[in-house]
Protein backbone atom coordinates (compact mmCIF):
# COMPACT_ATOMS: atom_id res chain seq x y z
CA UNK A 1 0.00 0.00 0.00
CA UNK A 2 1.15 3.22 -0.98
CA UNK A 3 1.72 6.39 1.51
CA UNK A 4 -0.81 8.56 0.82
CA UNK A 5 -1.48 11.71 3.27
CA UNK A 6 -4.83 13.01 2.04
CA UNK A 7 -6.12 10.17 3.11
CA UNK A 8 -5.99 11.59 6.53
CA UNK A 9 -7.99 14.37 6.01
CA UNK A 10 -11.21 12.09 5.64
CA UNK A 11 -10.52 11.04 8.88
CA UNK A 12 -9.98 14.34 10.60
CA UNK A 13 -13.54 14.97 11.79
CA UNK A 14 -13.44 11.66 13.67
CA UNK A 15 -10.08 11.87 15.05
CA UNK A 16 -10.90 15.60 16.56
CA UNK A 17 -13.76 13.91 18.40
CA UNK A 18 -11.45 11.62 19.96
CA UNK A 19 -9.06 14.19 20.79
CA UNK A 20 -11.81 16.03 22.33
CA UNK A 21 -12.65 13.06 24.89
CA UNK A 22 -8.93 12.81 25.44
CA UNK A 23 -9.20 16.84 26.51
CA UNK A 24 -12.19 15.98 28.72
CA UNK A 25 -10.71 13.05 30.89
CA UNK A 26 -7.60 15.38 30.95
CA UNK A 27 -8.97 18.65 31.85
CA UNK A 28 -11.31 16.62 34.43
CA UNK A 29 -8.48 14.31 35.95
CA UNK A 30 -6.54 16.97 36.36
CA UNK A 31 -8.50 19.43 38.08
CA UNK A 32 -9.41 16.36 40.42
CA UNK A 33 -6.09 15.51 40.42
CA UNK A 34 -4.67 19.00 41.78
CA UNK A 35 -7.18 18.74 44.42
CA UNK A 36 -6.58 15.24 45.86
CA UNK A 37 -2.94 16.09 45.18
CA UNK A 38 -2.48 19.33 47.15
CA UNK A 39 -4.42 17.82 49.99
CA UNK A 40 -2.59 14.91 50.23
CA UNK A 41 0.70 16.75 49.58
CA UNK A 42 -0.17 19.22 52.45
CA UNK A 43 -1.07 16.07 54.59
CA UNK A 44 2.43 15.17 54.13
CA UNK A 45 4.22 18.27 54.92
CA UNK A 46 2.20 19.35 57.72
CA UNK A 47 0.01 16.36 59.20
CA UNK A 48 1.02 14.52 62.13
CA UNK A 49 2.37 10.64 62.39
CA UNK A 50 -1.09 8.90 61.20
CA UNK A 51 -2.18 11.90 58.83
CA UNK A 52 1.31 11.48 57.10
CA UNK A 53 1.11 7.81 57.04
CA UNK A 54 -2.11 7.80 55.28
CA UNK A 55 -1.00 9.98 52.73
CA UNK A 56 2.49 8.18 52.47
CA UNK A 57 0.17 4.87 51.87
CA UNK A 58 -1.68 6.12 48.82
CA UNK A 59 1.63 7.99 47.50
CA UNK A 60 3.65 4.94 47.20
CA UNK A 61 0.78 2.56 46.48
CA UNK A 62 -0.22 4.82 43.16
CA UNK A 63 3.49 5.34 42.57
CA UNK A 64 4.71 2.04 42.85
CA UNK A 65 1.92 0.43 40.59
CA UNK A 66 1.48 0.92 37.15
CA UNK A 67 -1.06 2.82 35.77
CA UNK A 68 -2.76 0.21 33.31
CA UNK A 69 -2.83 -2.13 36.72
CA UNK A 70 -4.78 0.87 38.59
CA UNK A 71 -7.35 1.25 35.43
CA UNK A 72 -7.59 -2.57 35.32
CA UNK A 73 -8.15 -2.48 39.22
CA UNK A 74 -10.88 0.03 39.19
CA UNK A 75 -12.69 -1.26 35.89
CA UNK A 76 -13.16 -4.86 36.36
CA UNK A 77 -11.73 -5.70 40.18
CA UNK A 78 -13.85 -2.96 41.91
CA UNK A 79 -17.15 -4.40 40.74
CA UNK A 80 -16.45 -7.80 42.41
CA UNK A 81 -14.76 -6.68 45.22
CA UNK A 82 -17.74 -3.86 46.11
CA UNK A 83 -20.04 -3.85 43.65
CA UNK A 84 -18.93 -0.84 42.60
CA UNK A 85 -19.71 -1.01 38.62
CA UNK A 86 -18.85 2.54 36.89
CA UNK A 87 -18.28 3.17 33.67
CA UNK A 88 -15.40 3.50 31.22
CA UNK A 89 -15.52 6.81 31.23
CA UNK A 90 -15.69 7.94 35.19
CA UNK A 91 -12.90 4.72 35.30
CA UNK A 92 -10.51 7.15 33.04
CA UNK A 93 -11.44 10.38 35.04
CA UNK A 94 -11.19 8.49 38.33
CA UNK A 95 -7.85 6.71 37.16
CA UNK A 96 -6.55 10.20 36.65
CA UNK A 97 -7.72 12.13 39.54
CA UNK A 98 -6.32 9.02 41.45
CA UNK A 99 -2.91 8.08 39.59
CA UNK A 100 -1.95 12.33 39.18
CA UNK A 101 -2.72 13.06 42.65
CA UNK A 102 -0.02 11.09 44.23
CA UNK A 103 2.34 12.19 41.86
CA UNK A 104 1.61 16.29 42.28
CA UNK A 105 1.22 15.42 46.25
CA UNK A 106 4.81 14.94 45.91
CA UNK A 107 5.28 18.23 43.98
CA UNK A 108 3.24 19.76 46.77
CA UNK A 109 5.00 18.34 48.99
CA UNK A 110 8.27 19.15 47.53
CA UNK A 111 7.12 23.21 46.95
CA UNK A 112 6.17 23.46 50.63
CA UNK A 113 8.92 22.05 52.03
CA UNK A 114 11.54 24.44 49.86
CA UNK A 115 10.08 27.27 51.30
CA UNK A 116 12.86 28.04 54.21
CA UNK A 117 11.48 27.02 57.55
CA UNK A 118 12.24 30.45 58.84
CA UNK A 119 9.54 32.18 56.73
CA UNK A 120 6.65 30.15 58.80
CA UNK A 121 8.78 30.76 62.15
CA UNK A 122 8.16 34.46 61.45
CA UNK A 123 4.87 34.39 60.28
CA UNK A 124 3.84 32.38 63.68
CA UNK A 125 5.69 34.30 65.43
CA UNK A 126 3.76 37.12 64.84
CA UNK A 127 1.15 34.83 66.34
CA UNK A 128 -0.91 33.81 62.88
CA UNK A 129 -2.67 30.69 63.17
CA UNK A 130 -0.98 28.07 61.00
CA UNK A 131 -3.52 27.76 58.34
CA UNK A 132 -2.68 31.49 57.77
CA UNK A 133 0.73 31.15 57.50
CA UNK A 134 0.24 28.62 54.62
CA UNK A 135 -2.29 30.84 53.27
CA UNK A 136 -0.77 33.77 53.11
CA UNK A 137 3.07 33.21 53.00
CA UNK A 138 4.09 29.67 52.17
CA UNK A 139 1.46 28.91 49.63
CA UNK A 140 2.44 31.58 47.25
CA UNK A 141 5.98 31.16 47.79
CA UNK A 142 5.23 27.45 47.11
CA UNK A 143 3.39 27.96 44.16
CA UNK A 144 5.46 29.67 42.30
CA UNK A 145 8.13 26.85 42.83
CA UNK A 146 4.98 24.63 41.48
CA UNK A 147 4.29 25.75 37.81
CA UNK A 148 7.36 23.69 36.49
CA UNK A 149 7.21 20.00 37.82
CA UNK A 150 3.16 20.61 38.01
CA UNK A 151 3.85 20.98 34.28
CA UNK A 152 5.41 18.17 33.58
CA UNK A 153 2.75 16.17 35.32
CA UNK A 154 0.04 17.30 33.23
CA UNK A 155 1.72 16.58 30.44
CA UNK A 156 2.40 12.74 31.39
CA UNK A 157 -1.17 12.49 32.32
CA UNK A 158 -2.68 13.64 28.91
CA UNK A 159 -0.59 11.10 27.20
CA UNK A 160 -1.63 8.60 30.33
CA UNK A 161 -5.16 8.89 28.97
CA UNK A 162 -4.11 6.99 25.69
CA UNK A 163 -3.75 3.82 27.52
CA UNK A 164 -8.08 3.76 27.95
CA UNK A 165 -7.80 2.23 25.13
CA UNK A 166 -7.62 -0.91 27.21
CA UNK A 167 -11.21 -0.32 28.96
CA UNK A 168 -12.80 0.76 25.78
CA UNK A 169 -12.94 4.54 26.02
CA UNK A 170 -12.90 6.33 22.83
CA UNK A 171 -10.39 8.70 23.39
CA UNK A 172 -7.87 9.90 20.27
CA UNK A 173 -5.48 6.56 20.56
CA UNK A 174 -8.61 4.39 20.46
CA UNK A 175 -9.83 6.40 17.44
CA UNK A 176 -6.61 5.43 15.59
CA UNK A 177 -6.64 2.21 16.00
CA UNK A 178 -10.61 1.81 14.89
CA UNK A 179 -9.48 4.26 11.98
CA UNK A 180 -6.37 1.41 11.48
CA UNK A 181 -8.31 -1.30 12.08
CA UNK A 182 -10.80 -0.55 8.93
CA UNK A 183 -8.82 0.49 6.38
CA UNK A 184 -4.76 -0.16 7.13
CA UNK A 185 -3.32 3.11 7.00
CA UNK A 186 -0.77 2.60 9.66
CA UNK A 187 1.87 5.55 8.79
CA UNK A 188 -0.80 7.66 8.04
CA UNK A 189 -3.19 7.38 10.78
CA UNK A 190 -0.32 6.87 13.32
CA UNK A 191 1.20 10.20 12.09
CA UNK A 192 -1.67 12.21 12.59
CA UNK A 193 -2.60 11.26 15.94
CA UNK A 194 1.08 11.54 17.11
CA UNK A 195 0.67 14.88 15.46
CA UNK A 196 -2.77 15.33 17.53
CA UNK A 197 -0.87 14.64 20.12
CA UNK A 198 1.99 16.98 20.16
CA UNK A 199 -0.34 20.14 19.35
CA UNK A 200 -2.25 19.08 22.79
CA UNK A 201 1.15 18.65 24.97
CA UNK A 202 2.26 21.96 22.95
CA UNK A 203 -0.62 24.28 24.21
CA UNK A 204 -0.41 22.97 27.26
CA UNK A 205 3.06 23.67 27.88
CA UNK A 206 2.75 27.14 26.07
CA UNK A 207 0.03 27.75 29.00
CA UNK A 208 1.78 26.75 31.80
CA UNK A 209 4.65 28.94 30.42
CA UNK A 210 2.58 31.83 30.45
CA UNK A 211 1.91 31.16 33.64
CA UNK A 212 5.29 31.00 34.76
CA UNK A 213 5.95 34.59 33.35
CA UNK A 214 3.33 36.61 34.66
CA UNK A 215 4.45 35.19 37.89
CA UNK A 216 7.91 36.21 39.54
CA UNK A 217 10.07 33.39 40.39
CA UNK A 218 11.33 33.95 43.94
CA UNK B 1 8.91 43.51 92.75
CA UNK B 2 6.34 43.29 90.51
CA UNK B 3 5.10 39.79 89.03
CA UNK B 4 7.70 38.69 86.03
CA UNK B 5 6.63 39.05 82.46
CA UNK B 6 8.36 36.02 81.96
CA UNK B 7 8.77 33.41 84.22
CA UNK B 8 10.58 29.89 83.43
CA UNK B 9 9.40 27.40 86.21
CA UNK B 10 12.39 24.32 86.09
CA UNK B 11 11.98 24.06 81.78
CA UNK B 12 13.73 21.45 80.55
CA UNK B 13 14.07 20.96 76.85
CA UNK B 14 15.25 17.73 75.19
CA UNK B 15 16.10 17.14 71.30
CA UNK B 16 15.24 13.30 71.31
CA UNK B 17 18.15 12.27 74.00
CA UNK B 18 19.76 15.65 74.17
CA UNK B 19 19.13 17.79 76.81
CA UNK B 20 19.30 21.41 75.38
CA UNK B 21 17.77 23.26 78.97
CA UNK B 22 18.23 21.66 81.79
CA UNK B 23 15.98 22.16 84.46
CA UNK B 24 16.33 26.13 83.99
CA UNK B 25 14.70 28.84 86.79
CA UNK B 26 14.58 31.80 85.47
CA UNK B 27 12.21 35.30 85.81
CA UNK B 28 12.31 38.46 83.38
CA UNK B 29 10.89 41.86 85.03
CA UNK B 30 9.13 44.91 82.73
CA UNK B 31 12.17 46.97 81.57
CA UNK B 32 14.47 44.53 81.96
CA UNK B 33 17.17 44.27 78.84
CA UNK B 34 18.36 40.55 79.36
CA UNK B 35 21.60 39.63 77.66
CA UNK B 36 21.94 35.93 76.41
CA UNK B 37 25.86 34.70 76.11
CA UNK B 38 27.21 31.16 75.76
CA UNK B 39 29.02 29.16 73.69
CA UNK B 40 27.01 27.46 70.62
CA UNK B 41 24.49 24.52 72.44
CA UNK B 42 24.73 25.94 75.21
CA UNK B 43 20.55 26.65 74.98
CA UNK B 44 20.50 30.24 74.82
CA UNK B 45 18.58 30.29 71.34
CA UNK B 46 16.37 27.28 72.48
CA UNK B 47 15.66 28.93 76.13
CA UNK B 48 14.78 32.21 73.57
CA UNK B 49 12.21 29.97 71.49
CA UNK B 50 10.78 28.16 74.28
CA UNK B 51 9.27 31.67 75.03
CA UNK B 52 7.40 31.85 71.89
CA UNK B 53 6.63 28.37 71.53
CA UNK B 54 8.67 27.94 69.12
CA UNK B 55 10.35 25.30 70.82
CA UNK B 56 7.90 23.16 73.02
CA UNK B 57 9.22 22.99 76.36
CA UNK B 58 9.16 18.89 77.39
CA UNK B 59 9.72 19.62 81.31
CA UNK B 60 8.57 22.42 83.93
CA UNK B 61 6.35 24.93 83.13
CA UNK B 62 7.16 28.49 81.68
CA UNK B 63 4.64 31.88 82.07
CA UNK B 64 4.44 34.71 79.91
CA UNK B 65 2.66 37.56 80.43
CA UNK B 66 0.31 35.64 83.11
CA UNK B 67 -0.38 32.62 80.08
CA UNK B 68 1.07 29.04 80.78
CA UNK B 69 3.30 28.53 77.12
CA UNK B 70 1.27 25.08 77.94
CA UNK B 71 -1.75 26.61 77.27
CA UNK B 72 -2.25 25.30 73.70
CA UNK B 73 -2.72 27.02 70.35
CA UNK B 74 -4.89 30.26 71.41
CA UNK B 75 -2.69 30.81 74.03
CA UNK B 76 0.39 30.46 72.40
CA UNK B 77 -0.43 32.85 69.52
CA UNK B 78 -1.64 35.38 72.09
CA UNK B 79 1.73 34.67 73.78
CA UNK B 80 3.08 35.52 70.51
CA UNK B 81 0.98 38.88 70.60
CA UNK B 82 2.90 40.06 73.37
CA UNK B 83 6.43 38.38 72.42
CA UNK B 84 7.75 39.88 69.13
CA UNK B 85 10.55 37.90 67.37
CA UNK B 86 13.58 39.29 65.56
CA UNK B 87 15.78 36.48 63.72
CA UNK B 88 19.19 36.09 63.00
CA UNK B 89 17.68 35.80 58.95
CA UNK B 90 15.66 38.35 59.43
CA UNK B 91 12.80 36.38 57.62
CA UNK B 92 11.10 38.89 55.78
CA UNK B 93 8.09 37.80 53.30
CA UNK B 94 9.46 38.34 50.03
CA UNK B 95 6.37 38.50 48.16
CA UNK B 96 6.13 41.48 50.07
CA UNK B 97 7.07 45.16 50.20
CA UNK B 98 8.85 46.43 53.24
CA UNK B 99 5.75 47.58 53.79
CA UNK B 100 3.54 45.05 53.63
CA UNK B 101 5.67 43.14 55.39
CA UNK B 102 5.39 45.55 58.39
CA UNK B 103 1.26 46.01 57.92
CA UNK B 104 0.72 42.13 57.69
CA UNK B 105 0.58 41.63 61.44
CA UNK B 106 -1.95 44.07 62.55
CA UNK B 107 -4.22 43.22 59.82
CA UNK B 108 -4.68 39.51 59.90
CA UNK B 109 -3.53 39.52 63.39
CA UNK B 110 -4.66 42.82 65.50
CA UNK B 111 -7.62 42.67 63.00
CA UNK B 112 -6.72 46.42 61.96
CA UNK B 113 -8.24 48.22 59.35
CA UNK B 114 -6.27 47.95 55.66
CA UNK B 115 -5.53 52.12 56.45
CA UNK B 116 -4.70 51.80 59.79
CA UNK B 117 -2.42 48.86 59.09
CA UNK B 118 -0.79 50.70 56.72
CA UNK B 119 -0.33 54.33 58.79
CA UNK B 120 0.81 51.85 61.76
CA UNK B 121 3.29 50.35 59.38
CA UNK B 122 4.87 53.78 57.72
CA UNK B 123 5.10 54.83 61.30
CA UNK B 124 7.37 51.97 62.64
CA UNK B 125 9.57 52.49 59.56
CA UNK B 126 9.44 55.67 60.07
CA UNK B 127 10.94 54.90 63.21
CA UNK B 128 13.70 52.83 62.26
CA UNK B 129 14.68 54.86 59.93
CA UNK B 130 13.25 53.62 56.71
CA UNK B 131 10.71 55.27 55.63
CA UNK B 132 11.99 55.94 52.28
CA UNK B 133 12.17 52.25 51.95
CA UNK B 134 8.21 51.65 52.30
CA UNK B 135 7.51 50.37 48.86
CA UNK B 136 10.77 47.99 48.75
CA UNK B 137 10.90 44.50 48.00
CA UNK B 138 13.64 42.19 50.83
CA UNK B 139 15.24 41.87 48.12
CA UNK B 140 16.31 45.40 47.07
CA UNK B 141 17.70 46.12 50.43
CA UNK B 142 20.85 45.61 52.74
CA UNK B 143 21.05 42.63 55.42
CA UNK B 144 21.03 45.77 57.69
CA UNK B 145 18.22 47.42 56.29
CA UNK B 146 15.98 44.16 56.07
CA UNK B 147 16.65 43.59 59.87
CA UNK B 148 15.47 46.92 60.52
CA UNK B 149 12.14 46.13 59.05
CA UNK B 150 12.13 42.53 60.62
CA UNK B 151 12.36 44.92 64.00
CA UNK B 152 9.55 47.12 62.48
CA UNK B 153 7.33 44.28 61.68
CA UNK B 154 7.47 42.41 64.99
CA UNK B 155 7.04 45.62 66.77
CA UNK B 156 3.47 46.16 64.63
CA UNK B 157 2.10 43.59 66.64
CA UNK B 158 2.55 46.30 69.74
CA UNK B 159 4.45 43.34 72.05
CA UNK B 160 5.52 43.97 75.83
CA UNK B 161 8.45 42.02 75.25
CA UNK B 162 10.93 41.57 72.24
CA UNK B 163 13.15 38.51 71.45
CA UNK B 164 16.14 39.00 69.50
CA UNK B 165 18.14 35.94 68.40
CA UNK B 166 21.16 37.24 67.16
CA UNK B 167 20.02 39.59 65.43
CA UNK B 168 23.15 40.80 64.00
CA UNK B 169 25.35 37.46 63.29
CA UNK B 170 25.04 38.08 59.77
CA UNK B 171 25.13 41.14 59.18
CA UNK B 172 28.91 42.90 58.23
CA UNK B 173 30.20 45.19 60.56
CA UNK B 174 29.61 48.25 59.59
CA UNK B 175 25.53 47.22 59.06
CA UNK B 176 25.28 45.82 62.77
CA UNK B 177 25.69 49.50 63.86
CA UNK B 178 22.19 50.45 62.47
CA UNK B 179 20.55 47.89 63.90
CA UNK B 180 21.78 47.91 67.32
CA UNK B 181 21.09 51.68 66.99
CA UNK B 182 17.30 50.86 66.62
CA UNK B 183 17.83 48.09 68.98
CA UNK B 184 19.43 50.77 71.92
CA UNK B 185 16.78 53.35 71.02
CA UNK B 186 14.03 50.44 72.12
CA UNK B 187 15.55 50.02 75.11
CA UNK B 188 15.71 53.56 76.19
CA UNK B 189 12.16 53.49 75.60
CA UNK B 190 11.74 50.92 78.08
CA UNK B 191 10.88 48.10 75.93
CA UNK B 192 11.48 44.83 78.09
CA UNK B 193 14.13 42.75 75.72
CA UNK B 194 15.85 39.62 75.43
CA UNK B 195 19.07 39.32 73.18
CA UNK B 196 21.26 36.31 72.56
CA UNK B 197 23.83 37.85 70.95
CA UNK B 198 27.89 37.68 70.64
CA UNK B 199 28.14 42.08 71.24
CA UNK B 200 29.85 42.19 73.96
CA UNK B 201 29.98 45.94 73.92
CA UNK B 202 26.29 46.33 73.79
CA UNK B 203 25.73 44.29 76.74
CA UNK B 204 27.34 46.15 78.82
CA UNK B 205 25.93 49.46 77.35
CA UNK B 206 22.49 48.71 76.89
CA UNK B 207 21.52 45.39 79.08
CA UNK B 208 20.56 45.62 82.34
CA UNK B 209 21.33 42.17 83.25
CA UNK B 210 23.59 39.39 81.73
CA UNK B 211 23.23 35.42 81.53
CA UNK B 212 25.65 33.29 80.38
CA UNK B 213 24.49 29.87 79.62
CA UNK B 214 26.25 26.26 79.66
CA UNK B 215 25.16 22.61 78.50
CA UNK B 216 21.63 23.77 79.06
CA UNK B 217 21.78 25.88 82.24
CA UNK B 218 22.37 29.79 83.67
CA UNK B 219 26.45 29.37 84.71
CA UNK B 220 26.34 33.24 85.45
CA UNK B 221 23.34 36.29 86.02
CA UNK B 222 24.34 39.20 87.18
CA UNK B 223 25.08 43.07 85.59
CA UNK B 224 26.45 43.20 82.49
CA UNK B 225 29.80 45.55 83.56
CA UNK B 226 30.69 43.30 86.52
CA UNK B 227 30.22 39.57 85.17
CA UNK B 228 32.06 40.85 81.86
CA UNK B 229 34.91 42.97 83.65
CA UNK B 230 35.08 40.50 86.45
CA UNK B 231 34.00 36.95 85.05
CA UNK B 232 33.40 34.93 87.63
CA UNK B 233 34.49 31.88 86.25
CA UNK B 234 37.22 30.15 84.25
CA UNK B 235 34.79 29.01 81.32
CA UNK B 236 33.15 32.30 80.91
CA UNK B 237 36.38 34.14 81.08
CA UNK B 238 37.87 31.67 78.50
CA UNK B 239 34.54 32.15 76.41
CA UNK B 240 34.95 36.20 76.61
CA UNK B 241 38.50 35.85 75.19
CA UNK B 242 37.06 34.16 72.01
CA UNK B 243 34.10 36.95 71.17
Amino acid sequence: MEVNWLIILDFIPQLLKGAQVTVHITVVGLLGGVVVGAIAGLMRAYGNAVINAIAFTYIEVIRGTPIVVQVMFLYFALPVLASIRIDPMTTAILAIIINAGAYIAEIVRGAVLSISKGLTEAGLAIGLPRWKVIRYIVGPLAFRRLIPPLGNQFIVSLKDTSLFIVIGVGELTRTGQEIMAANFRAVEIWTAVAVMYLIMTGLLSLMLRMVEKRMRIL
Amino acid sequence: MTEPIIEFRNVSKHFGALKVLDEVDLQIHRGEVVVLVGPSGSGKSTLLRCINGLEKITGGDLIVNGMSVLGGNKVMREIRQEAGMVFQQFNLFPQMTALENVAFGPREVRGLSRKDARDLARELLAKVGLADKANHEPMELSGGQQQRVAIARALAIKPRVMLFDEPTSALDPELKQEVLNVMRALAAEGMTMVVVTHEMGFAKQVGTRLIFMEHGKIAVDGTPRDVIDNPPNDRMKDFLQHV
